[in-house]
């Protein structure tokens, strides 16, 4: 059984519809990048994985709980749905070591002392030894980013989502942020990415998908996606980026 | 502290002509203490009930009740748009009327004294505008924020309190202080309906004793020093809360 299923999705803003009908499999253990142009509904399609935004018809299982729900437990499906962003988003407040530590200490409640070895650890993984009492806001944009990464990963996630996480990062910092994602791919973390990093995607991914205006215009492993694509919508999108 | 400064003043009474007769007739004097303390506790409680009710109206307004929002908006209306001395009258007088009469044992009290109606009206008057400066830092807190506590698993009260209010809060600060510094210096029109405070006392002070202009350069001293501390300690408040690494 695949860990996310998502099947025949649609999704509206308003008269708007960004999803027509979106079908995918994620195993665990598999990485599954999201390309395509801009306003293709890559955003929304993982923001509706861990229920931020609401779909209109279809399923999305997550370890076979039903995301398409009312009665949605989302607490329980966010526990196993971490999320990055592309702005970052941490808690300007807190340092990193308190960014990481927050939700575990404050939403599941475990104990301060474990939490915060674990935290250590995380931010030691994502090479920031030394920057446990920075607050965000004296971090570069790329050690914002792997801070959040690291306090996505303190909740313990089955399956970890990026959106367009190196979209906001100068060249030189996209490295160390890729970098992290790709060590975090190699243990086994089943990861969705959106990104516009073609290389990034074609080394590290076990599939790719291409969406176009709300749908998969098709999909395979990256050798056979970049470099023998059956569309003509995909050849072109391909042929603009390299 | 009085017999300290008594005989200087006696002095410089007897010398000059300058009356500050609070300085070193005891009567006086502890009038004039009774006067601070009362505009202080004034200054303390309108505070303390304006930030109560700009905290709760913020969060009311973020409510999906149309009703709820109606009315807080309201109430701001009426008590941003209308000048607190008006307030003041018309709580005392207006209200007060309405209000029971106690026995004290032979004489009969409002239940609800001159000291609580000013309580009242001025942190009813500070509040409208504490409930549109805090909901103004909970909008300018960046939504995409309090989603990223919301996919941590924060319910939406934990992302209210641990994220979206300090936040919040931060932003409002600057604004806030210009309100409170402003109640402060509006508790002096509890004279209107005779509580002690210290305008009260020092007119009461100057009627008696003819000596209009060293008390009224008492009163501005008064309140030049309560307003400076109160602004300081908010500054300090402000400094110590700014988030690293943004503004200054």
């Amino acid at each position: 059984m695949p860990l996310v299923s998502v099947r025949d999705v649609h999704k509206s803003f308003g008269k708007l519809e960004v999803l027509r009908g979106v079908s995918m499999d994620v195993k665990k253990g598999e990485v599954v990048c999201i390309i395509g142009p801009s306003g293709s509904g890559k955003s929304t399609l993982i923001r509706c994985i861990n229920g931020l935004n609401d779909i209109q018809r279809g399923s999305i299982l997550v370890e076979g709980q039903e995301v398409n729900d009312p009665k949605l437990d989302k607490l329980a499906l966010r526990k196993k749905v971490g999320i990055v962003f592309q702005q970052y988003n941490l808690f300007p407040h807190k340092t990193a070591l308190e960014n990481v530590m927050m939700a575990p200490v404050k939403v599941l409640k475990e104990p301060k002392r474990e939490v915060e070895a674990r935290a250590r650890a995380l931010i030691a993984k994502v090479r920031l030894s030394g920057k446990e009492d920075v607050y965000p806001g004296h971090l570069s944009g790329g050690q914002q980013q792997r801070v959040a990464i690291a306090r996505s990963l303190a909740m313990r996630p089955d399956v970890m989502l990026f959106d367009e996480v190196t979209a906001a990062l100068d060249p030189e910092t996209v490295k160390e942020v890729l970098l992290t994602i790709k060590e975090l791919a190699a243990e086994g973390m089943t990861c969705i990415l959106v990104t516009h990093e073609m290389g990034f995607a074609r080394e590290v991914a076990d599939h790719v998908y291409f969406t176009d205006r709300g749908v998969i215009v098709e999909h395979g492993p990256p050798e056979e996606l970049f470099t023998e694509a059956r569309d003509e919508r995909t050849r072109r999108f391909l042929s603009q980026i390299f | 502290m009085f017999e300290l400064i008594a005989p200087i003043f006696q002095r410089l009474f007897e010398e000059t002509g300058w009356n500050f007769i609070i300085f070193y007739d005891r009567y006086e004097y502890d009038r004039f203490v009774t006067g601070i303390s009362i505009s202080l506790q004034l200054i303390l409680w309108s505070t303390l009930l304006s930030l109560v009710i700009g905290v709760l109206g913020a969060w009311v307004q973020t409510a999906r009740s149309a009703l709820l929002r109606g009315i807080v908006d309201g109430y701001i209306q009426l008590f941003r748009n209308t000048p607190p001395l008006i307030q003041l009258l018309f709580f005392y007088f207006g209200l007060g009327a309405f209000t029971p009469q106690v026995d004290m044992g032979g004489y009969y009290e409002p239940m609800i004294s001159a000291f609580t109606w000013a309580v009242l009206s001025l942190g009813i008057f500070g509040g409208a505008f504490n409930v549109e400066i805090f909901r103004s830092g909970i909008e300018a807190v960046p939504k995409a924020t309090a989603e990223a506590a919301e996919s941590l698993c924060f319910s939406s009260w934990q992302t209210y309190a641990y994220v979206t209010l300090p936040l919040a809060f931060r932003i409002s600060l600057p604004a806030l202080t210009n309100n409170l510094v402003s109640l402060a210096k509006t508790t002096s029109l509890a004279y209107v309906i005779s509580v002690p405070e210290m305008t009260y006392t020092l007119n009461q002070v100057w009627s008696d004793n003819i000596n209009v202009p060293e008390m009224m350069l008492v009163l501005f001293l008064f309140y030049v020093v309560v307003v400076s501390l109160i602004a300081a300690g908010l500054h300090a408040l402000e400094k110590r809360l700014a988030l690293p690494g943004y503004g200054r």
